[in-house]
């Protein structure tokens, strides 16, 4: 059964349609896949038991002819999704008690559509970490080379994807959580546009720049498990109220593509075989007909700094939530109400996530406000305007996901060296922009992603990119 | 020690329970009362990953208060979290306004004796409340009932426009009546449905500069506003006399010692690190809702009290006392719809009735005595039917027992005697019982005619006219 998990999504949704086999026999293939790939330490919940009578339901409605879009397929949540009577964890040990008493918009989509949840993968805690290092559950180990990151923080989703222990995962993405984690174990991974997918039941770390994505195992099954995860919800007011479009068909339609690259993008990367790939990725794609224009981002060399402003500040207060008294970890040594707060809160983060929520508290304190969150605001609205302005000639804009690819777990000890991993991934989440990563080739052996970047609500015009990039290489096939 | 010397600088923050049907953020209904933590969703609590989506009616309570005091309406309204830890706070933030509240400047008239004065009204915004923390439930451990949790609040702050205790509690009544005329809230304070606090400060009279100011906690109905502020203005001359210097601090007002005392310094103060609220995105007023409004703004306390002074001929001090709520005005009008007399309806209604509810201990709302019964006991004494001595009567035997008045009246036969004949037969009666003190008044014991027509309407349950008696035992001693 094993070649049934290395099927694409589109087959396998085409298999179970024509029974050519059963979901029972593909959700089993995958359990047994996960066991069997345990050390890798993809997930931090398994549902087996639960996936296999789901698997038996779903098998029943395809005979019955009733069969959802997604009916049977086996997928795996980030464990930062809410799901109502299971662990969510958020990669930390702060939540490491905590059982939802409801379910994410995300989660109830996906599975109303028919997906059954094998189970919940690890990450980085809150989301906060590019290694996937920082989880209280231990980091993953990248499929490719285990001696090497997944990247992070959807580490888990990335490699559970890469080692096929699922046909896609969710994730997500705050500062290029999902596309830097693709980018290391040689997955597409896509953040679509700020709003485009509902964040209620979504653990928020940095609200104004949160997005749940997709990890698949390429542009085609991200194109229709996002078409699937996708819309409106009331629940969450930064939702966009606007139609879902059929990224299905979109994916697939003939368009056509101007590209834009950063002015001085290329001659700045320093490594020269991701310069290379780049390159190459951006002939390829010339050749196939596409416009290659040069752009202007006079303000994203500023992205990081303003990001690391304005992500810690929310995180300060999101995270606040986190005091021991309704629910998560709570001290057992506490004699006075700081102590439980300050015991808590000290036991039940991790090093990262206290470097934040300090960073975050500094920013937003008197008299440091204008001097840094609200520049930083100044800098996100400019970072805005250069993109509206480059997206009036060009299509699509295309850098490398990340300037490395995957590095020795426990190699990275700075965490400012740790931050410079999101520098080409942040403007399109400062910006509210749909973005994706897709293989474009190696560095030292490893994959690398190239980055397309797509204005508001046109995740179907970067993803039929990505396909027809895709249909021209073989970088996304796993070897 | 003199107040001559010293001129009081008051401002008062009101916090306004809106009267609306669910919470502020989260679609929980609103209910005093009910079991703990029956009231609370997940939003309420403030679990992982739960976000927050507007009540548009606290908008619209919140534009009714605005065109009420002729405030400025912001175009803009932007949602500001307030961060400190409380264990009764579930997100560890507070949703409130900070820049743009939506209600700007406006101001209230307040009347002192036959003087009227101006009051303005710097802001009103906007936020949710928090839950409470119970002390005296258990004997080692707080309890925390999150009912109350994202209830909206009105939080009204006044310029230090107020001179003394007197003009602070006429303010505070003000926005009471304003807030119940406009249906927005029930003004109930001891419910907490209304919390006030007041800075106060002092300055010499000719000074331009204010004086440190120090901020009352928890007081929480109009007596405790005048004795807080009193004894606050008298403990800071007391201080400044003494060559000492006011501290800015937050001081608790105990209302069972009838003091206030330290609650933390300014230095001790929270940092809020106030931000915008990122789960929230800005809503906008346009001049066609707030004209809206406007034309459907019910009929305001002064308004109404004009009214009543030129329809029904009533005087100021009656008109006054009659619009002291929206309930009061209203029983009254239905009262006046039957056609008696309105000068008798307030002195009924102020009277009697509310003599009545004060026993009761309940408010007019909850009467049960209704409008139809006092006009028709008002009637039988216009129609000189009853006695006022047997009205009364009535009127307690309607709130405890109900029923018709007419019924009533001959059931318990207090029908009035005002046949001559009858009154005299009894008259007589009386006078050959008590001989020698009708001796004593024929010879100018003049204050032994009140004993004597006591003594009728003693035999007669009440029942007799006493003009009749009168006139009668007049005309026996002039005999």
């Amino acid at each position: 059964m094993s070649e049934l998990i290395n099927l694409s999504l589109t087959d396998q949704i085409l298999g179970l349609g024509d029974k050519a086999f059963s979901s029972k026999e593909i959700t089993g293939a995958y359990l047994n896949e996960i066991k069997k790939k345990e050390s890798l330490n993809c997930f931090i919940s398994v549902f087996e038991e639960e996936s296999e009578e789901k698997a038996l339901i779903a098998d029943e409605n395809i005979a019955k002819n009733k069969a959802r879009p997604l009916e049977g397929i086996p997928i795996a949540h980030k464990d930062i999704f809410c799901i109502k009577d299971k662990k969510t964890t958020c990669g930390s040990k702060m939540l490491s008690n905590f059982i939802s008493p409801y379910s994410s918009e995300v989660f109830s989509k996906l599975d109303t559509a028919g997906a059954i949840t094998l189970g919940k993968t690890n990450m980085d805690e809150f989301a906060m970490g590019s290694s996937n290092e920082t989880s209280f559950y231990g980091n993953v180990l990248n499929p490719i080379n285990e001696k090497l990151s997944p990247g992070g923080s959807s580490g888990g989703s990335a490699a559970a994807v890469r080692a096929n222990l699922c046909s896609f995962a969710t994730a997500t993405d705050t500062g290029g959580s999902i596309r830097q984690p693709a980018s290391f174990c040689g997955v597409t991974g896509i953040k679509p546009t700020y709003g485009r997918v509902s964040r209620w039941g979504m653990i928020a770390f940095a609200s104004s720049l949160d997005q749940a994505g997709i990890i698949a195992k390429n542009a085609k099954d991200a194109a229709i498990a996002l078409k699937y995860m996708s819309g409106f919800d009331q629940k969450d007011s930064t939702s966009l109220n606007e139609e879902v479009k059929d990224l299905q068909k979109e994916v697939d339609a003939d368009q056509e593509h101007v590209i834009g690259i950063p002015k001085g993008l290329i001659e700045n990367i320093k490594n020269d075989q991701v310069r290379d790939s780049f390159k190459n990725a951006i002939s390829i794609l010339e050749k196939d007909g596409a416009k290659i224009e040069e752009i202007n981002l006079p303000h994203i060399e500023y992205s990081l700094p303003a990001y690391y402003v304005i992500a810690p500040a929310e995180c300060s207060a999101n995270l606040a939530r986190y005091d021991g008294i309704r629910f998560g970890h709570r001290s057992e040594s506490v004699s006075s109400l700081e102590d439980l707060y300050v015991n808590s809160r000290t036991e039940g983060f991790g090093k990262e996530v206290k470097n934040r929520i300090f960073i975050g508290t500094f920013c937003l304190s008197a008299g440091y406000y204008d001097a840094f969150y609200n520049k930083a605001l100044k800098i996100r609205n400019l970072i805005k305007s250069d993109f509206d302005e480059a997206f009036k000639k060009v299509s699509s804009i295309a850098m490398p996901t990340c300037s490395n690819s995957s590095f020795e777990l426990g190699s990275i000890s700075d965490p400012v060296e740790m931050y410079e991993q999101d520098i080409y991934t942040i403007p399109a989440n400062l910006a509210g922009l749909p973005a994706l990563s897709i293989p474009s080739g190696t560095a030292d052996e490893m994959p690398i992603g190239l980055q397309l970047i797509g204005n508001y609500l046109e995740e179907g015009r970067i993803l039929n990119l990505a396909n027809k990039f895709q249909k021209l290489t073989d970088f996304h096939e796993f070897k | 020690m003199s107040l001559n010397n010293w001129q009081p600088v008051i401002g008062l923050e009101v916090h306004v329970q809106l009267a609306t049907k669910t919470k502020l953020f989260s679609s929980s209904p609103i209910a005093f009362g009910a079991e703990p933590n029956t009231q609370a969703s997940e939003i309420d609590l403030g679990l992982p990953g739960v976000l927050p989506v507007l009540n548009k009616e606290a908008i619209s309570h919140a534009l009714k208060f605005g065109c009420a005091i002729n405030a400025e309406i912001s175009e803009k309204v932007i949602f500001a979290r307030k961060n400190y830890f409380y264990p009764d706070l579930p997100k560890g933030y507070q949703i409130s306004q900070l820049d743009d509240p939506i209600v700007g400047k406006g101001s209230v008239e307040i009347k002192l004796g036959e003087k009227s004065k101006i009051i303005g009204v710097t802001r009103a915004h906007l936020e949710e409340d928090a839950g409470k923390s119970i002390h005296d439930l258990y004997s080692n451990n707080s309890a925390i009932d999150l009912n109350r949790a994202g209830t909206c609040l009105l939080e009204i702050v006044s310029e230090p426009d107020l001179s003394s205790a007197e003009e602070a509690v006429e303010y505070l009544k003000k926005i009471h009546s304003i807030v119940t005329f406009l249906g927005i809230s029930d003004g109930d304070m001891s419910q907490g449905s209304m919390r006030c606090d007041a800075n106060v400060s002092l300055k010499r009279p000719n000074d331009q500069e204010l004086g440190t100011r120090t901020e009352l906690k928890n007081i929480n109905s109009f007596k405790f506003v005048e004795k807080a502020i009193i004894f606050e203005i008298d403990r800071q001359i007391k201080e400044l006399e003494n060559g000492e210097k006011i501290i800015q601090e937050t001081r608790l007002y105990d209302s069972k010692k009838n003091l206030t005392r330290s609650m933390r310094s300014k230095e001790e103060a929270n940092d809020y690190r106030y931000f915008p609220e990122p789960d929230l995105i800005p809503i906008k007023i346009s001049k066609d809702q707030i004209n809206d409004v406007r034309r459907n703004l019910p009929e305001l306390p002064e308004i109404m009290k004009e009214r009543f002074m030129n329809s029904y001929e009533l005087s100021d001090d009656n008109a006054e006392l009659v619009t002291i709520n929206k309930e009061t005005a209203s029983f009254f009008e239905e009262v006046l719809s039957y056609k008696v007399s309105p000068k008798n309806a307030v002195n009924w209604i102020t009277g009697d009735l509310f003599a009545l509810l004060n026993k009761n201990d309940t408010n007019i709302s909850e009467s049960k005595v209704n409008p139809k019964h006092i006009a028709e006991i008002i009637q039988n004494i216009e129609d000189q039917k009853i006695s006022g001595p047997s009205a009364k009567k009535l009127l307690e035997i309607v709130w405890s027992e109900g029923g018709k008045i007419q019924e009533l009246i001959q059931k318990e036969g207090l029908e009035q005697i005002s046949n001559d004949d009858e009154i005299e037969k009894i008259l007589d009666e009386v006078i050959s019982e008590n001989q020698k003190q009708f001796e004593q008044l024929k010879s100018g014991k003049d204050r032994l005619q009140g004993f004597f027509v006591g003594q009728v309407m003693k035999k007669t349950s009440g029942s007799a006219s006493p003009q009749v008696v009168n006139k009668l035992l007049k005309d026996k001693l002039s005999k």
